[in-house]
Order: C-alpha cells, then sequence, then structure tokens
C-alpha cells in the first residue's frame, strides 16, 4: 500500500473552496429568502463538484453538477416558484429554545464527530486510486465495471426505485376528478359572471412603463391592482404611463362627473 | 333402611305430587293478571289434587320404600346425583301433611285474602313453598333435599314479605332470610363432608357406608346436619326470626310456620337417623338444642301480648319438644314425628283461629284490646278451644297423647340427664298450659276491651269450615295416631319394628304429673290473669323476670351484641380498608402513572422540528459515548 | 493537508444540515438542509474511496445520489400536496400528530 503524498495544489483549492462550501452551507441556513437558499445551496454544491474531482471521481463531479446542481436544484426552484413565500420564511422562532438548543447540540455534535473523525484519521494512509483507474481505464470506466458486475442487484432495484419515485409524484401531485366533473366553457363562463368580477384578472404592468412580474398592474383610476400581485415578490411602485390629467385634456364628461385629480389614492398599498 | 323397591303403579307418576303445585305457581307467576279472577282456585284445585294423589300413593305404599328414579340432575366428575324420589313410609307421613293441612289452608285463604289485591300472587307463593316442601320432603339424596329446603326458604322470604309495603315485614323477611342461611351453611357443608368422605350423597348410598367413617367425622356430619335443623327450625341459637316471621299472612303462619316448613329440621334429623345412631355426642347436642329451646319459648310465650307471637313461641317451644324426641334415639324418633303430626293439626287449626279472631278486629293483634269474643265468634271459640285443649295436652286429645310419649321416652333414658331433661318437659307443659290459658282468657273471656269502631263477627264458612276441619283433626289425631293405627307400625320399615321399652317411671306416672302441671298452669292462668282485669296497655313497672320473658330472654339482644354489632364494626373496617387501602394503592397507582404520563405526553407537541431535535440529542449523546469508549 | 481536512469539512457541513432542519420551518428548505447532509456525506464517501484504493465508495455516492433523487422528486410532490390541501409549506403547521 503505497501512501501517495497531496500535493500543495489540491491544498490550495481545499483552503479556497472548503471556506466557499461552508460560505454557502451557512448561507443556505441563514437567508430568509428560500430562494437565496436554494442559490447558496447551489454554491456549496458546486464547490463539492470539484472536491469530486479533485479526488479522483470525475464522474461524480460531473454528475453532481450535471443531476444535482443543475436538475435537483432547478426542481426545487420550480416547487418553490409554485408555493410561494408564505410566513414560514420569519424570523421569529415560534418553538421555546428550539434555536438555542440546536445550536448548541449542533456544535456539540460537530465537536465530537470533528474531534473523532480527526482523532480516527490522523495518520490515515492515501493509497489512491491510481491502481484502479490510470492508464488505459478511465474512472468511468472503473465505476462501470463494479457497477454493473458487483452492484447489479442494487443497480436494477435502483431502476425499480426511480420508477417507483416517477409514479408516486404523479399519483400525489394528480387532482382525481371523477368523470364528468369537469366544467364546460359555458359553466366556467356563467360562473364567472356570478362573481363580482365578471372581466379577467389584470395581468401584471397593465398601464405600466414596464411588463416584468414584479410591476403589477393599474386600475384605471390609477391604483395598484391587488388581483396583479405575484406571490413571492414585494409589489413595486410603478412607473405609470403618461396620461390625461388637466382639465383641458380631460374634456366635459369628467367635468360632470368630478373627476378631476386622476390619482387620489395612488400608491396607497 | 329397607330394601328399595322400583317405582310401580301409581307410585310411579308420584313426580306429579311435585309438578302439580310447581305448575300452579308458574302460571300463576307467569300468567299476569289474566289469571287474577281464578288464580286461587287454580292454587286450592293443585294442593287438593296432591293430596288426594298423595292419599292413593299413600295406600298402595304398603310398608315398601319405593325409589322414583327420574333423571341426571347433576353429573361433574365423580359426583353424580341422580333426580329421584325416595317414597317411603317417613315420606309419605309428611305428604300427607303438607297436602293434607296446606290444602285446607289454602281453602281457608281464599277466604282470608279475598279482600287483597294481590291475592293471585299469594297463591302463587303457597303454590311454590308447596311444592318445594314435597321436594324437601320426597327427593332420594341430600341434594334435592337441599334444592327443596331452599325452595322453602324462598317462598318463606316471598310470604313473610307479602305485604312488602310494611316496612316490618320486609325486615321480618330479610331476618328469616339471614338466620335462615346461617343453618343453611351448616346443611351445605354437611352434604360436602359426606359427598367428600363418601363419594354419594343419596340416601341409600350415605346410610350404606356411614358406618365406615370415624367417631370423630360422623359427629360433625351430626352437627352439621342439627345447624341446618336449627335454621329451619328456629331453634336455639337461631330461633329468634320465627316470632318476626309473624308478620306474613296468618295462612303462612299457619302452614309454613307451624305446620310444615319448620318441622323440616325434625323431618332432616329422623331421615338422618342412620347418622345419629352412630353419634352420641350429637345426639346430646340435639337433646340439648331441643330442651334449651322448648325452654325459650314457653317462657317467652308467657309474657307475649301479640296473639301470633305467642302462638309463634308456642311453635318454637312445641319443635324443641320434636328436637328432644329425635334427639332421644331410636326411643323417641317416632314419638317425634307423632308430635309433629297432630301439633301440624293443632297448631295450624290455632293459627287459623287467631286469624278469623284478626279478621273480626279490622287485624289487630293485641290481645290486651280482645277480650269477651267467645258469644260473638261461636265456631272460631270452639275449634279455637278444641286446639287450645290439644296443644296443652287435655287428656284424650292430641297433645295428650303425643307430648306424654315424649316425656316418657326421655323419662326412658334412664340416666340422671333423662330425668332432667323430662323434668324440663314437664316444666314446660306446665308453662305452655299457662301461656295457651292466658290467651284464651284474654281472647275469649272476659270484658270487652274492643278499640271503638271495632265490630267482631264470625267469619264466612270458606274460613270455619277449614278450621273445623283442622279441630276434628286436633280432637282425634292423637288417637289415631297413637292407639288406632299407631305410627310406630308404619314407621316400622323405617325406624325398627316398635320394642316394648322398659319404662323407669310407669306411663300413667307421667300421664299424671304432666295432667297435674297443666292443671297447675291453668290454674294460675285464671289466677294471674282471669281473675281481674286486663289492663288496655302492657304494665311497666313488672318483675325482671317478665321483662326478660316481654323480651323473649333477650334473644335479639344477645344476637345483636355478639354477631351483629361486631359484624358491623368489622364491615366498616373492611370498607375503610377497601376504600381507602386498596383502592387509594390502586388509585394513587393510577392517577400517578396517568398524571406522569401526561405530563411526559406534553413533550409530544407534534412539532416534526422537535421530534428531530431530540433525534439529534440522541446522535450527540451516541457519538459521545461512541468516542467515550474508543478513547477510554 | 491531509484527508483528514475533508472529513472534518464534511462533518462540519453535516451539523450545518442538521441544525438547518431544525431551525428553518419552510419544508422547502428544510429539504434542503437534508440536501446538504447528503452531500456531506457523499463527501466522505469518496474520500474514503480514495484513501482505500477502490472506487467502491464512489459507488455508494453514487447511489446516495440517485436516491437522493428519487427522494427529492416523492419529496416535493408530498410538500406540493400539504400546501394544496393547507395553504402553507411550513412544517410546524402540520402538528396534529401528537398528545
Amino acid at each position: 500500500m503505497n501512501d501517495v503524498a497531496i500535493g500543495t495544489g489540491e491544498a490550495v483549492v481545499f483552503w479556497i473552496l472548503g471556506p466557499i462550501a461552508l460560505a454557502g452551507a451557512l448561507g443556505m441556513v441563514l437567508s430568509r429568502n428560500a430562494v437565496h437558499s436554494a442559490l447558496w445551496l447551489v454554491n456549496t454544491m458546486l464547490a463539492l463538484g470539484v472536491f469530486y474531482v479533485v479526488q479522483e471521481a470525475p464522474f461524480l463531479g460531473a454528475v453532481q453538477i450535471i443531476v444535482y446542481t443543475g436538475a435537483i436544484m432547478i426542481l426545487f426552484l420550480f416547487v418553490l416558484m409554485l408555493v410561494g413565500r408564505d410566513s414560514s420564511d420569519s424570523v421569529v422562532e415560534t418553538l421555546r429554545g428550539q434555536r438555542v438548543a440546536a445550536i448548541v447540540l449542533g456544535i456539540g455534535f460537530a465537536g465530537l464527530v470533528g474531534a473523532g473523525i480527526a482523532r480516527a484519521t490522523q495518520d490515515l494512509p492515501v493509497t489512491g486510486l491510481a491502481a484502479v483507474q490510470g492508464g488505459d481505464t478511465s474512472n468511468i470506466q472503473a465505476i462501470a465495471r463494479l457497477l454493473f458486475t458487483r452492484y447489479l442487484l442494487a443497480f436494477e432495484v435502483t431502476s425499480a426505485l426511480l420508477i417507483t419515485a416517477a409514479v408516486g409524484a404523479m399519483v400525489l401531485a394528480h387532482i382525481e376528478r371523477d368523470p364528468g366533473t369537469r366544467r364546460t366553457q359555458r359553466e366556467l363562463s356563467r360562473a364567472r359572471f356570478l362573481t363580482d368580477r365578471p372581466q379577467t384578472l389584470p395581468g401584471p404592468g397593465v398601464y405600466a412603463r414596464g411588463n416584468s412580474v414584479a410591476a403589477p398592474a393599474l386600475l384605471p383610476d390609477g391604483r395598484l391592482a391587488e388581483d396583479s400581485f405575484a406571490t413571492g415578490i414585494e409589489p413595486q411602485e410603478v412607473e405609470q404611463m403618461p396620461r390625461p390629467t388637466g382639465r383641458a385634456q380631460l374634456g366635459t364628461p369628467d367635468d360632470a362627473l368630478g373627476t378631476l385629480d386622476p390619482a387620489p389614492e395612488r400608491g396607497q398599498r | 333402611m329397607p330394601e328399595l323397591s322400583p317405582a310401580d303403579g301409581l307410585i310411579a307418576s308420584s313426580w306429579l305430587l311435585i309438578a302439580l303445585p310447581l305448575a300452579g305457581a308458574a302460571v300463576l307467576l307467569l300468567g299476569g293478571r289474566r289469571t287474577d279472577r281464578w288464580g286461587h282456585l287454580l292454587g286450592v284445585a293443585t294442593v287438593v289434587s296432591a293430596f288426594v294423589l298423595g292419599l292413593l300413593c299413600t295406600v298402595q305404599l304398603d310398608g315398601r320404600a319405593v325409589d322414583v328414579d327420574l333423571f341426571t340432575f347433576v353429573s361433574v366428575g365423580s359426583l353424580d346425583v341422580r333426580a329421584g324420589l325416595l317414597f317411603d313410609p317417613l315420606s309419605a307421613v309428611f305428604v300427607l301433611l303438607i297436602t293434607g293441612v296446606g290444602a285446607l289452608i289454602h281453602v281457608y285463604s281464599v277466604g282470608y285474602m279475598a279482600h287483597d289485591p294481590h291475592r293471585r300472587r299469594f297463591f302463587a307463593y303457597l303454590n311454590l313453598f308447596v311444592a318445594a316442601m314435597l321436594l324437601l320432603v320426597l327427593g332420594d339424596n341430600y341434594v334435592a333435599l337441599y334444592v327443596g329446603w331452599e325452595g322453602v326458604g324462598l317462598a318463606s322470604y316471598l310470604l313473610i314479605a307479602f305485604w312488602y309495603e310494611r316496612p316490618a315485614a320486609a325486615t321480618a323477611a330479610k331476618k328469616a332470610f339471614v338466620m335462615n342461611r346461617v343453618g343453611d351453611v351448616g346443611l351445605a357443608l354437611a352434604i360436602f363432608v359426606l359427598f367428600a368422605q363418601l363419594g354419594t350423597v343419596s340416601y341409600a348410598g350415605v346410610f350404606g357406608s356411614v358406618g365406615l367413617l370415624t367417631g370423630g367425622t360422623v359427629t360433625a356430619i351430626g352437627l352439621l346436619l342439627l345447624l341446618g335443623a336449627c335454621g329451619k327450625s328456629g331453634q336455639f341459637p337461631l330461633q329468634a326470626w320465627l316470632p318476626d316471621a309473624m308478620e306474613g299472612p296468618t295462612p303462612v303462619s299457619a302452614l309454613i310456620h307451624a305446620a310444615t316448613m319448620v318441622t323440616a329440621g325434625v323431618y332432616l334429623i329422623a331421615r338422618s337417623a342412620p347418622i345419629y345412631d352412630l353419634t352420641p355426642a350429637a345426639r346430646a347436642a340435639v337433646l340439648a338444642v331441643g330442651a334449651i329451646t322448648l325452654t325459650i319459648g314457653a317462657v317467652a310465650g308467657c309474657a307475649q301480648d301479640d296473639v301470633k307471637k305467642v302462638l309463634a313461641y308456642s311453635t318454637v317451644s312445641q319443635i324443641g319438644y320434636m328436637f328432644l324426641a329425635v334427639g332421644l334415639g331410636p326411643i323417641g324418633y317416632v314419638a317425634g314425628l307423632a308430635h309433629l303430626l297432630t301439633h301440624g293439626f293443632f297448631k295450624a287449626g290455632l293459627f287459623l283461629g287467631a286469624g278469623s279472631v284478626m279478621h273480626a278486629m279490622d287485624d289487630s293483634v293485641d290481645m290486651r284490646r280482645f277480650g269477651g269474643l267467645a258469644s260473638r265468634m261461636k265456631t272460631t271459640f270452639v275449634t279455637f278451644g278444641l286446639g287450645y285443649l290439644a296443644l296443652i295436652g287435655f287428656p284424650f286429645l292430641s297433645g295428650f297423647y303425643t307430648k306424654d310419649a315424649i316425656i316418657e321416652a326421655a323419662f326412658d333414658r334412664g340416666d340422671g340427664w333423662g330425668s332432667l331433661l323430662g323434668w324440663v318437659a314437664v316444666l314446660a307443659a306446665g308453662l305452655t298450659a299457662f301461656y295457651m290459658t292466658r290467651l284464651m282468657l284474654m281472647t275469649f273471656a272476659g270484658r270487652p276491651r274492643w278499640e271503638p269502631g271495632v265490630h267482631p263477627h264470625e267469619s264466612p264458612p270458606v274460613m270455619t269450615v277449614p278450621m273445623v276441619l283442622l279441630a276434628v283433626g286436633s280432637v282425634l289425631a292423637g288417637f289415631l295416631l297413637v292407639v288406632a293405627f299407631p305410627l310406630e307400625e308404619w314407621l316400622a320399615p323405617v325406624f325398627g319394628a316398635p320394642t316394648e321399652a322398659e319404662h323407669v317411671v310407669a306411663p300413667l306416672t307421667v300421664s299424671l304429673l304432666v295432667t297435674a302441671a297443666m292443671v297447675l298452669g291453668v290454674l294460675a292462668a285464671w289466677v294471674f290473669v282471669g281473675r281481674r282485669e286486663v289492663p288496655v296497655t302492657a304494665p311497666v313497672r313488672v318483675s325482671p323476670v317478665t321483662r326478660a320473658a316481654r323480651r323473649a330472654l333477650y334473644a335479639d339482644t344477645v344476637n345483636e351484641s355478639l354477631f351483629m354489632r361486631p359484624g358491623q364494626w368489622l364491615t366498616r373496617a373492611l370498607v375503610f380498608i377497601d376504600n381507602r387501602g386498596v383502592d387509594g394503592a390502586v388509585n394513587g397507582l393510577a392517577a400517578t402513572l396517568g398524571g406522569s404520563s401526561s405530563r411526559l405526553g406534553r413533550a409530544q407537541t407534534g412539532f416534526v422540528r422537535s421530534y428531530a431535535l431530540s433525534m439529534l440529542g440522541g446522535a450527540v449523546v451516541v457519538a459521545g459515548v461512541l468516542l467515550a469508549v474508543t478513547v477510554g | 493537508m491531509s484527508l483528514t481536512n475533508y472529513l472534518v469539512l464534511a462533518a462540519i457541513l453535516f451539523t450545518i444540515g442538521a441544525v438547518g432542519v431544525l431551525v428553518r420551518r419552510n419544508a422547502i428548505v428544510v429539504f434542503m438542509c437534508i440536501e446538504l447532509m447528503l452531500n456531506s456525506v457523499n463527501l466522505t464517501l469518496v474520500t474514503f474511496a480514495r484513501a482505500s484504493g477502490t472506487v467502491d465508495g464512489q459507488i455508494m455516492a453514487f447511489f446516495v445520489m440517485v436516491v437522493a433523487a428519487a427522494e427529492v422528486v416523492v419529496g416535493l410532490a408530498i410538500i406540493m400536496s400539504i400546501y394544496r390541501t393547507r395553504r402553507s409549506a411550513s412544517v410546524d403547521d402540520a402538528s396534529l400528530l401528537k398528545y
């Protein structure tokens, strides 16, 4: 068993990316906004991916970046966008003592496990993977050789797991409707006209200068249309299109109605 | 015990004797108000037909002992109780007494209970009683006897408490039931011992092998049987319930508490004669019980003002005579049973007469408010008077023959104890004459002391005819049973052929002694009661003897202070221990566990994060322990 | 510099993930913290694979990733359906499993 020395380059990489990974983890836990948390986590995962590559596991590094960072985290963001923000982002802790206890226990756990690992692996020899990969055997080939021989059964079972997960997700996300309960267009239309609001909901940015999701629609009198607020985003002050405000421009009907100030409650919300 | 012969002829259907009254009771109890109109007639009919059947069976019997095998009653392990009837001369005598006197009293009750809204229920209970009593005397094993024994106890309870709306009646019924239970425990234990020792409970099996037992066991069985007999027959020390049982309707007192049920103890001892023959100690106990009871009853009877209580104490006393007789062994069985039969007649007649008087006096029982009734109620007076003469042993009436026979037998024992018993019996005969004469004088003679508004009148024929018949029986029964058709010969198959006893004291002397005692008693009654005006309220300043007699020699007081009070203390202590100690421990444990579990349950907040926190805590502990073990 | 550094880093990341699970209430963020814990374990596996000179550890990490992917799919679907019925993604709101 030949001890392979760890090169200076790797040490440099570790000491740069290690703090970055830590910062990402802490940022994920500490940031109020769930979207920010996801982005912090992406940061940590990318750093870990690099660690994999450095530690002679280029295949895993690629999978980490493509599957984890690319696919899974995007799935997270998707669900975040669907669910939106709510009170769970509040920083107020509702369970008494939970935060303090969690931090104390966490520090204790980290201390114990870290000390234990450090003590146990202080003089751990680094064998390196040169024997199984390298030369004409790539990392992927080494993994595949083992995966399709010794771990074949586990691999096949994994496929069953994935199928089950896919079906399970569909079952859980699916909304069951009895046949025939789907409403026709006529019924939908009728139901809509029975409400206080027969017209369509305003889209974002109507009458506004911009049309981003963050820009709510404006009502004809210039107030913000609450229906058009996007979830998860603070409604912004909308920069309005210029509109007639003066007496001369309004003409006679407005005169008669007394709507002299076109936006009396603007920006009230 | 004579050889058993199989059932044949009419005797094979002797089970009908029990079934008829039982069916009557069932119909009357289950039929409800629909049977109100004719229920009493059905009740009379079943008993009369049972009497006729019993009479025919007796005629066919001819000195045999017939075993009527019916079906298996209990079959558990080695205990195999056949439900069978034993129809032998002894049970035949009882069957005739029960159905005969019972039929007369049923007829009487038709009139006596005419105005009672619950007459149907009354007849149902009476029929139930007759059925149970017949089972008691006809059963061919101790278990059947026990079933009948409990059946008559139940019927007695129901009938004493027939007017259950009266607190006194309900209390008396409870008292009777509880005191009977004390005796019943003795009987049950005796049966258990018999089964444990002999493996059988049938009379044939027991009497065949009882000689194999040790003397101590036989004595124990005899004493336990005696305890049962004392409870049922109102004998010392369980005599206190019988006078209180007079709270029931008078026909009940006549039938159950004078003529039949209370003599079941005598029957039990006579039936168990083969056991008692082997154990002089138990026989001595029977003698002692009889002598003590007959004295207590006679003394207590002298001071009672309640006409039915006087008769009740008289019953206690007369059954004491019967116990004394059967306690004497072979020389006394027949005498005791003869007295039982004649007593059944004249005491039933006396009770019916008392009932007639009460009927006339608006259900009053206070003799101090009677008086001068002889002219108003001639039939009652004559029949009652005949019963009275029979009871006190007036020459050539029933009591004279049978009571003298018992006293003779006592003297014939020959030793000092026999003389003592004989003299006690003679003394009690005098007391009997005293209290019965007092009763007669206070009720029928003298000046009327009636409550205002009471108008005595003679009872209707449906009541007087049974009284007349019983009076005839009272007069003739002794002569018939002792002289004309000697009971001794009839019962010879059961108790052995009569032997000419060696008389220690000549029979004539005994008769003269008893008659003299009787005359003295009557004269004393005349001196103390007849010559003077009877006060309407009982005098308060009386001698201690009178006071003791009024309280029945403090039997209730003794029972209360010896058993009831300590029992209550014990119960209270046990209840306290149970509530505070046992329940307290159990409840305390439960409360502790419940409280702590609900407090621990609070930790289950439902918040997943709390649970996860405890998981992390656990992980820290595991890591710490692991590290400590590895390093240490 | 030795492989211990990687392992200690993994332990610290794991702990941060665990503490995150305990202090965050948004179910999705809690889920992300779990992913972080899984990742830190993967780092450990890869490190040990390198130390022992076999690729078995890498295969373990590979399987962990597969399972994590399946778990994310199902878990997020569960969060979706909970959100649909309760209009909330807070783990504290689903607190009926108690005394």
